[in-house]
Formats: structure tokens, C-alpha cells, sequence
């Protein structure tokens, strides 16, 4: 009897465990209620504008967005981009739906964005495949779709109108070329081998295809660029130290490390400090990373990472450029970029860091 | 006699096992000479061979606490990775106060380091709850950890890594001042030592085996199943919390999505690497810490040898086809028959 008071005492514990890392989590939580709400008071204000504009000619474009979810400081940043520019003072009224990762949840919220008949569906698709069915639904109901931040895969490319997204190959392209000039500033000559590793992202990942693909373009038009080793660091931190301390012990004459994200050149930036090296600007090895997420910067400003090119969360402004192009009845790109930037420690980094909201 | 027949089982038990790491090992002194070159870096040692001793602690710690729960049950606890990760975040969550990002303790090291292996413990005695008391499925039983650990891991850390840079959380996953092997081989050896004296010095280790070879003949013989069953679960779960704050304390940070990811599966493996079987029963410990230890020297071996990214998980897969059809029985009573069949053709031959 008493073992099984034992384990229910254990199993109260749990669920109150449970309840607890709820509180924890109460933003999240929190937030998402908020959602609703806000989806359900747009369902009736979209109907108030409706009749409102019965009334008069002011007209609120009405725009459906169908989030993956909050998963990340960067999804957390392209919903408040999204937030901050489809508002009434622009002329937008934006219903909003955080999927919470599930495709199902992205299905339903179109469905519901054409039962609401939205003037536009804006996507940010949790997986690539299985959408032909409710977008041609969409595509009937004659409601243009834009895709945010992922592709999906279809036979018909007339399911979406445009595709907004950050260009993997073009930050690949950014990290080469600011190695370029960076080697040039530095005064290294043109003879002289510069020896590359390079820590990539989770093998088949959009990102680690586009930023290895991209860092060879440049790498391949400098013939004194060599590059002695590329493995996986599957984007973490701690797989990350692993692999460089390997090419540590590999390479003794390595120049730089391309890490295909920031957490892997911290990671990397640890290996290299236990091996007795340095790197930085004022150190053996320049380290060059990409995403630009607010850790990245303490360690720029820290004097260990060279750089790192961003991934731009803000996709609300392209998006809205290419709505008010279909107003006016113009044709728009089927793929659209956002403009992304990179972050050295040549900047005042403390000055962007309290500026950047993500 | 009895004892030094079980000596003998024991020590040809482990000899695969040994086979197989030494195998893996060979391999490097072929393939790149210098793997086991040793030099002294910032008063640590350093090379190869101490990055495989060093990586592989976690692996050995889980690895220790998933002999057990296989032994005891026959089924396999698949949340060690998620309890990793949620006692990593828990830990982490109350030195930083809450904050995403923290130079200093804002609560003692000692009150965040127990409330991580009580995280451990908990989620452990849940999957014993469900397995032994409930009876569920162990698989299915810790399946619930394996989906909601990471889950609540996100809820307490509110979704982002949380950050202590301070020097001293450091030294649980790297190395003290003064001591030239890095502090996770320390604590390996150490969970090891104690679990194989405990193992040795009383019965359980026995009782284990026994409920593990026949559960209804343990009660009526007198040993409480639900009981050992618990315990084994409940301690593999401690381990994983105490593995979540060597691997949080690694990267100075816990990473809910990251942190101990897949390690479950490798720890599983290392259990079947070492011969035991998966199906419960007789188990040994020494044969899962010398698994483990052959899955980070092939790990290591692999990044040594250069192998490109894409090809790892191949390679991979094709040495531990060969370590496990090595060990298994039907393989060697084939090659058995196929001797024995020779011999009577030589027989039969010389007639």
C-alpha cells in the first residue's frame, strides 16, 4: 500500500511539475491566447469593416497570416515584423494564426482565412509538401497566396503568387567576399595559401545548401583559397566544438573557420581557445558565421567572432510591397529576397545590438 | 565455485566487446598515425584519444543507467535525451534568475546542480511509475518524456538558450585548473565505480537479473519486482540529470531543442554493443561502458579520417552492422556448422 501511495505521491509531483513549467512558460502561453483572441475579435471586425465599407470607400486590405509557430527569436521577429506592418494606420487589417508547428493547424487557419474572404493569405509553411489541395481552394476562392521564408514543393506553380525569403547562396556569397576584402585589408598577398575549414549546418538544410554553395562561388575564383576540410556540425554548439577540435588536431596551419551558424562558431571559438590558439581579429584564426542572433554579438564585441552575415526575420515590408504592387494590378517576381546585411567587429556593435529587435 | 564460474562467463562476455573497440582503434593506427599523440595543451592534456574519453562521458553515464532499465525490463527508457535537456534547463533557468543571459550566479551552484539531478530523479520515477506499477509498455511508457521533455525544457527556458558565462559552471564540463584530464572522465569513472561496487556489494545486481530473466518467478521466490524495476528506472533517470548538467555545462548554456539529441539511441546501442540483450536478463555494465567508449572512438575516428558529412551516418552503419552481427549468437553457430561441416567433409574425405 504504501509503494502505492509512493507512486501517486511520485505522479502528484509530475503533474505538478507539469503545472509549474506551465507558469514558466505563461508568456508563451499567454501570448498565443492573445491570438486568438485577436483572431477572433478580427473575424468580427473584419465583419465590421465589411460593413463599414458598405458605408464608405475607405477600404482595409485584409491579410490572412499562417505562422509555423513561436519557436524561435527569429520566428518570434517575422511575427512582430509582420505585426508592426499590417495595421490599420497602413491601410491592413492582419488576422493572424500561430500554427504551433502542425500542419493541420496551417490547413484549417486557410480554410478559415477564405471562409473570412481575406483580400491576401501570406504562408509560412511548416513542411514543403501537402498543399496543393487547400491552396488550389485558394486559388478558386481567388485569393493570391505569398509564401514566407520557405518554399513548397508543388507540380503547379500558379498555387502561390510570390515567395519571400531570406538567399542562403547570397549570404554564402556576402561571407566570401567579406573574407575577401578582409584578407586585403589585413594585407595577406595573393600567393599566399589562405587554408579554410569550414563547420557545416545539418546536412540536406536549406540553409547549410545555400551558404556552402554560395561561400564556394567566391571560394573557387580565389585559386590560393584552399579548403581542407567541411563536416557537419549539425548546427549545435556542442557538435560544433567536437568537429573543430578534430580539425584542430588534423590542420595545424589553419587561417579561417566558416561556421554555417552561430551557435556552431561558438563552439568552434572554445575548441580553438583550449587548443591554446586564438582567433578574433586579434587573433591565429578568423572565424566568419552567419544568422547574426544577439549571442553572436557579445561575442564580436567580446573580440572572438570575426563576423556574422544575418538572416533577416523582417519579411513584413517585402511582403507588403509585393500586396500593393497586386493592387495595382502590376505582376510581381515568383521569388523575392530580403536584404540582408552582415555585422563585423569594425562596427559599433553596441549601438546596432540595442537597436536590433531580434 | 559457483563465483569462479561466473568470472569466467563474465570475462568471455567482455570479450567481443574489447574485440570490437580495439578494432576500431586499429583502424586509426593505420589510417592516421597520430591519433594517439598526446601533448599538453594549457596544462591539459591533449589529443585524439582524450577527445574520445572526454566526449564519450555522457554517453558511459547514460549508457550505465540504460543497462539497468534494460536488464530489469527488457524494454528501453527513450527519454534520457529529453531529461537531459529539461534538467539542463531547469539547471540553467535558476542560475541565470529567469534571464536569457547571465555573467553571474544569481542562485547557489549547488541549489541549481541538485534541482537538476532531482529533475532527473523525478522524470525517472515517472517512467518507473508507469512501467512497474502501471505495467505500460516501456517504450510507450517513456514516450511521453520523449515528447514532452523537450517540450517543458522550451516552457521553462521561454523558448530561447539560456546563457551563464561564468567560469566556474565551465569546470563541470571542461577542466579544473591544475588537473590534466578533463572533469566529465572524472565523473564517468565515478558513476561507473559506484554503481558496479553497489551492483557487487549487495544482491541487487542479481535481483536484477532476475526480474529481468523471469518476473513472475522473482515474486514467488520472494523479491518485489515492482521494486527493483523502480529503482533501476529512477537511477537511469538521476544519470540523465546529472548527464543534462555536464552537457549544459559544456556549451555554458541549455539548449532545450539540442541538448543530449539522439543520445537515447546511443545509448541503446552502447547496451547492445557491450553484448547484452536487449531482451532483459544478464547483464553487463563494463560491456555498455566499453560500448560507449567504441561509439565515440568511431565518432572521432570518422572526423579523423576526414569522412565528408554527408557519408558519416553510412560508415557509421556499416561498422555497427559488423560489431553487432559479430556478437550475435546465430552468426557464430553458423560459422560453427559451417566448421563443423568441414570437418566431416575432411573426414569423410580421408575414408
Amino acid at each position: 500500500m504504501s509503494k502505492k501511495g509512493l507512486g501517486l505521491a511520485l505522479s502528484a509531483i509530475m503533474i505538478a511539475m507539469l503545472a509549474l513549467t506551465g507558469c514558466g512558460g505563461s508568456k508563451a502561453t499567454g501570448e498565443s491566447k492573445s491570438v486568438e483572441s485577436s483572431e477572433t475579435s478580427g473575424e468580427s471586425k473584419s465583419e465590421e469593416a465589411k460593413s463599414e465599407e458598405s458605408k464608405d470607400s475607405s477600404k482595409l486590405i485584409v491579410v490572412g497570416y499562417a505562422q509555423v509557430g513561436a519557436e524561435s527569436d527569429w520566428r518570434t521577429a517575422n511575427t512582430e515584423s509582420f505585426k508592426t506592418t499590417f495595421v490599420p494606420e497602413n491601410g491592413y487589417k492582419l488576422i493572424f494564426n500561430d500554427a504551433q508547428q502542425k500542419q493541420e493547424n496551417q490547413i484549417k487557419a486557410i480554410r478559415d482565412f477564405i471562409q473570412q474572404e481575406v483580400d491576401y493569405i501570406v504562408l509560412a509553411p511548416v513542411v514543403e509538401t501537402g498543399w496543393d489541395t487547400v491552396l488550389q481552394e485558394a486559388k478558386d476562392a481567388g485569393i493570391p497566396v505569398i509564401l514566407s521564408d520557405r518554399m513548397i514543393k508543388t507540380s503547379d506553380d500558379s498555387l502561390y503568387t510570390a515567395l519571400v525569403c531570406g538567399n542562403f547562396v547570397k549570404e554564402g556569397e556576402t561571407a566570401g567576399q567579406w573574407l575577401e576584402d578582409y584578407l586585403k585589408l589585413k594585407g595577406r598577398n595573393h600567393d599566399e595559401s589562405i587554408n579554410i575549414v569550414t563547420l557545416q549546418g545539418t546536412i540536406g538544410a536549406s540553409a547549410q545548401v545555400g551558404r556552402t554553395d554560395g561561400f564556394g562561388n567566391i571560394l573557387s575564383q580565389h585559386p590560393n583559397w584552399k579548403m581542407l576540410a567541411k563536416q557537419t556540425g549539425e548546427f549545435t554548439q556542442s557538435k560544433g566544438q567536437e568537429v573543430m577540435e578534430s580539425f584542430l588536431k588534423q590542420f595545424d596551419n589553419i587561417d579561417v573557420v566558416v561556421a554555417e551558424n552561430d551557435n556552431m562558431a561558438f563552439g568552434a571559438i572554445d575548441a580553438i581557445k583550449a587548443a591554446g590558439k586564438t582567433c578574433g581579429p586579434n587573433g591565429d584564426i578568423t572565424v566568419i558565421s552567419f544568422d547574426a542572433v544577439k549571442a553572436a554579438f557579445d561575442a564580436m564585441i567580446a573580440g572572438d567572432l570575426n563576423v556574422s552575415v544575418e538572416c533577416n526575420p523582417l519579411h513584413g515590408p517585402r511582403v507588403a510591397e509585393i500586396i500593393q504592387k497586386l493592387e495595382k494590378g502590376e505582376t510581381v517576381d515568383k521569388i523575392q529576397y530580403v536584404d540582408e546585411t552582415y555585422f563585423d567587429t569594425s562596427m559599433d556593435l553596441e549601438k546596432i545590438k540595442a537597436e536590433r529587435a531580434y | 565455485m559457483n563465483n569462479i564460474n561466473i568470472k569466467k562467463i563474465t570475462s568471455a562476455g567482455l570479450f567481443l566487446p574489447i574485440l570490437s573497440l580495439i578494432l576500431v582503434l586499429i583502424i586509426n593506427v593505420i589510417k592516421t598515425p597520430n591519433f594517439f599523440y598526446i601533448t599538453v595543451q594549457n596544462g591539459v592534456l591533449y589529443g585524439y584519444i582524450i577527445d574520445v574519453i572526454n566526449r564519450a562521458s555522457e554517453l558511459v553515464i547514460l549508457a550505465v543507467g540504460m543497462t539497468l532499465v534494460v536488464a530489469s525490463s527488457g524494454g528501453t527508457d527513450i527519454s534520457v535525451g529529453a531529461v537531459c535537456a529539461l534538467a539542463g534547463a531547469v539547471a540553467c533557468f535558476i542560475l541565470a534568475g529567469g534571464q536569457v543571459s547571465t555573467d553571474i550566479y544569481r542562485a547557489p551552484y549547488i541549489i541549481a546542480f541538485l534541482a537538476a539531478i532531482l529533475v532527473g530523479l523525478l522524470c525517472g520515477s515517472f517512467n518507473a511509475f508507469l512501467v512497474a506499477k502501471m505495467n505500460i509498455q516501456p517504450m510507450v511508457a517513456t514516450l511521453i518524456l520523449f515528447t514532452a521533455g523537450r517540450g517543458m525544457a522550451q516552457l521553462v527556458t521561454n523558448g530561447q538558450i539560456t546563457y551563464i558565462r561564468v567560469d566556474s559552471f565551465k569546470m563541470l564540463g571542461n577542466s579544473i585548473k591544475g588537473i590534466p584530464l578533463p572533469t566529465p572522465v572524472f565523473v564517468a569513472i565515478a558513476v561507473v565505480a559506484v554503481t558496479f561496487v553497489i551492483l557487487k556489494k549487495t544482491a541487487l545486481g542479481l535481483y536484477i537479473e532476475t526480474v529481468g530473466i523471469n518476473n513472475k518467478a522473482a515474486r514467488l521466490v520472494g523479491l518485489n519486482p515492482v521494486l527493483i524495476q523502480f529503482i533501476a528506472y529512477a537511477f537511469c533517470g538521476l544519470l540523465a540529470g546529472l548527464s543534462g548538467m555536464l552537457v549544459s555545462s559544456r556549451v555554458y548554456s541549455a539548449d532545450a531543442n539540442n541538448a543530449g539529441l539522439n543520445i537515447e539511441l546511443d545509448a541503446i546501442l552502447a547496451v547492445a554493443l557491450g553484448g547484452n540483450s536487449l531482451g532483459g536478463g544478464r547483464f553487463s555494465l563494463l560491456g555498455s561502458v566499453i560500448g560507449a567508449y567504441t561509439i565515440q572512438a568511431l565518432t572521432t575516428t570518422l572526423y579523423a579520417m576526414s569522412v565528408s558529412a554527408d557519408q558519416l551516418p553510412v560508415y557509421k552503419a556499416i561498422v555497427v552492422v559488423i560489431i553487432v552481427s559479430l556478437q550475435s549468437k546465430e552468426l557464430q553457430r553458423i560459422i560453427r556448422d559451417i566448421r563443423h561441416s568441414k570437418k566431416k567433409v575432411e573426414i569423410a574425405y580421408e575414408k
